[in-house]
C-alpha cells in the first residue's frame, strides 16, 4: 500500500492487507523508536478539543523522529474562538506544515478538512465518529500479545453503545475471523448496525449482562467506562459501574494467553489491584500508540 | 370542447425540449428546484394536481429547448420516484425514460445528524446510497445513516 500524501480519516478506508501492513511498520518502530528521519519536517497537532494523552502520543511520535510540532491543545487558544471556519484554519496551517494532526468534535470534520487542506491530514477524533489511530493501535496490541489476529475470543466491556472505539475495533476485527463476546447492561448494548456487520462477515458474537461469566472463554478483554451521563436514573448509575469493575480475584479461572486492554483514561472499571497482573496490559497499550503513530507519519510522509 | 383537446390545452404540446410526467404533485416544485429551473432561462411550464390514470393525481414539468444527462435525471428520483422523462424532437417523442436512484447523492439531501460538519459549515452534503430500495444513505463526512423516513432536502 502506498500511503505517501494520503489522510488517514476513518478505519473503513482500509483493507486487511493494508491494516497489517501499518502494523507490520509500527513493529519495526518498537524495536527503532528513536531515528532522526523527520528532520526538517514540521508536524502541526491542531487539538479543537483537549485530549492530552492523544496529543502527547503523537508529539512523542514525531520527536523521536527527530521532526518539529506546532500547534494548539484546545479550541480557546486558536483562532476559532474569534469565529474563523475551520476551512479556513486548515488552509492556513497547511502552509506552516507538511501534515496535520486533527482532534475536533464535529463529526466528519476530519475528512472535510482533507478536502480543504494542501497537507495530509491523520484524524485524531471527530466527535463520536472515528479515531482510526486508536483502533491500529489496539490491533497492534492484540497481536503484540497473541502472536496473531486470526480465530481470537475477544470480550468488549462497557458502554457498548456509544463507545466510538469499540465500534471501530468490531469493524476491523471482522476481517480476521474473531468470536465477540459483548458485555454490557442491557441500555447500552452495541448497536444492531454493528451486529449485522458481525453477521453479515460470518462471524458469531454472544451478548452477556454479567462479566464474570465471560471471563474465562476469551483470549482479551477490551474495557471501557460507562459514563454517567449515558443513564437517566442515577441510581442505575451506581448498580451497573459496580458491576462492571474488573478486579484481581475475578480473573481466577482465566486462560493463561489473557490480556486486559483499555483505551484509557479508567476511573474505576478496573480495580488498581489488576494493575500489577501481568495479565494487565493497558499502560504497553498507550505505549503502543507512539509506534503506530510513528509508522502512520512516516508512511504518509513518505519516508518508510 | 371535448375531453381531449381540453386536456391538450393543459398540457400543451412543446416542439423540442423535455416533459417530466408522473411527478407526485407535492414534489413538483423540490423537482424544480433540483433541476436548477428556478433561475432558467429556458421557458418551463408546470402543473399540479392534474388528473393521471396511473396515480389519480399529478404534477408534470415541461422545459422548452432543454434536454438532462442521466446524472442530472437521476438526481429527482429521490423526491419524485415515479417520474418519466419524455424527450421531445421536433414535436416527436425520441425517448421515455425512469428517473434511477442514484449511488451517490450531492448537494440536495440534508445530514440527519445533528452534529455532522455539514450542519455547521458551508459543504456540499455528500451521500452513497446503500440501500436504494429503502433508500438509506450513508454520509461521506460524519459516516451516519440518514433514513428514508428521515429524509429532507435543502
Ligand atoms: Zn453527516
Amino acid at each position: 500500500m502506498n500511503m505517501k500524501n494520503k489522510s488517514l480519516i476513518s478505519i473503513n478506508d482500509f483493507c486487511k492487507e493494508e491494516y497489517l501492513q501499518i502494523l507490520d511498520l509500527a513493529t519495526y518502530f518498537e524495536k527503532n523508536p528513536n531515528q532522526k528521519i523527520l528532520e526538517g519536517f514540521v508536524v502541526a497537532t491542531l487539538f479543537f478539543e483537549p485530549s492530552t494523552r492523544t496529543r502527547l502520543s503523537f508529539e512523542s511520535a514525531v520527536n523521536r523522529l527527530g521532526g518539529r510540532v506546532i500547534g494548539f491543545s484546545d479550541a480557546a487558544l486558536s483562532s476559532t474562538t474569534k469565529g474563523e471556519s475551520l476551512a479556513d484554519t486548515i488552509r492556513t496551517v497547511s502552509n506552516y506544515a507538511d501534515l496535520i494532526v486533527m482532534r475536533h468534535p464535529i463529526e466528519g470534520s476530519a475528512r472535510w478538512a482533507s478536502q480543504v487542506a494542501s497537507v495530509p491530514i491523520i484524524n485524531a477524533g471527530d466527535g463520536s465518529n472515528q479515531h482510526p489511530t486508536q483502533c491500529l493501535l489496539d490491533l497492534f496490541t492484540i497481536r503484540q500479545t497473541q502472536g496473531t489476529l486470526d480465530n481470537l475470543d475477544i470480550a468488549f466491556v462497557g458502554d457498548l453503545k456509544y463507545g466510538r472505539t469499540i465500534h471501530s475495533n468490531v469493524i476491523a476485527l471482522s476481517h480476521f475471523n474473531t468470536t465477540f463476546h459483548l458485555v454490557s447492561p442491557e441500555e447500552l448494548k452495541l448497536p444492531s448496525a454493528v451486529k449485522m456487520h458481525i453477521k453479515s462477515n460470518n462471524l458469531q458474537y454472544f451478548q452477556y449482562t454479567d462479566l464474570e461469566e465471560v471471563i474465562p472463554k476469551v483470549d482479551i478483554i477490551y474495557m471501557t467506562r460507562i459514563q454517567r451521563e449515558r443513564f437517566a436514573d442515577p441510581i442505575e448509575y451506581e448498580r451497573v459501574k459496580n458491576s462492571y469493575t474488573l478486579t484481581k480475584k475475578m480473573l481466577e479461572g482465566s486462560r493463561e494467553n489473557l490480556k486486559i486492554l483499555h483505551p484509557l483514561p479508567r476511573v474505576n472499571e478496573i480495580s488498581v489491584d489488576v494493575d500489577l497482573d501481568p495479565r494487565a496490559y493497558y499502560f504497553k497499550q498507550a505505549l503502543n500508540g507512539v509506534y503506530i503513530r510513528q509508522a502512520l507519519i512516516a508512511s504518509i510522509l513518505g519516508l518508510a | 370542447m371535448k375531453p381531449e383537446s381540453r386536456k391538450k390545452l393543459i398540457v400543451s404540446a412543446i416542439q423540442n425540449g423535455t416533459v417530466i410526467d408522473h411527478i407526485p404533485s407535492h414534489a413538483v416544485i423540490q423537482v424544480m428546484r433540483i433541476l436548477n429551473l428556478i433561475q432558467t432561462d429556458h421557458q418551463v411550464l408546470f402543473g399540479m394536481n392534474l388528473d393521471s390514470k396511473k396515480y389519480g393525481n399529478k404534477g408534470i414539468i415541461k422545459i422548452r429547448d432543454k434536454f438532462f444527462d442521466d446524472v442530472e435525471i437521476n438526481k429527482i428520483a429521490l423526491v419524485a420516484p415515479t417520474a418519466t422523462l419524455i424527450e421531445i424532437r421536433d414535436f416527436e417523442v425520441i425517448s421515455k425514460k425512469q428517473a434511477e436512484i442514484p449511488d451517490i447523492v450531492e448537494g440536495i439531501v440534508k445530514c440527519f445528524n445533528p452534529k455532522c460538519i455539514t450542519n455547521y459549515e458551508q459543504v456540499r452534503t455528500r451521500f452513497r446510497v446503500i440501500d436504494k430500495q429503502n433508500l438509506r444513505l450513508l454520509c461521506h463526512y460524519c459516516e451516519k445513516i440518514t433514513k428514508n423516513e428521515n429524509i429532507e432536502f435543502i
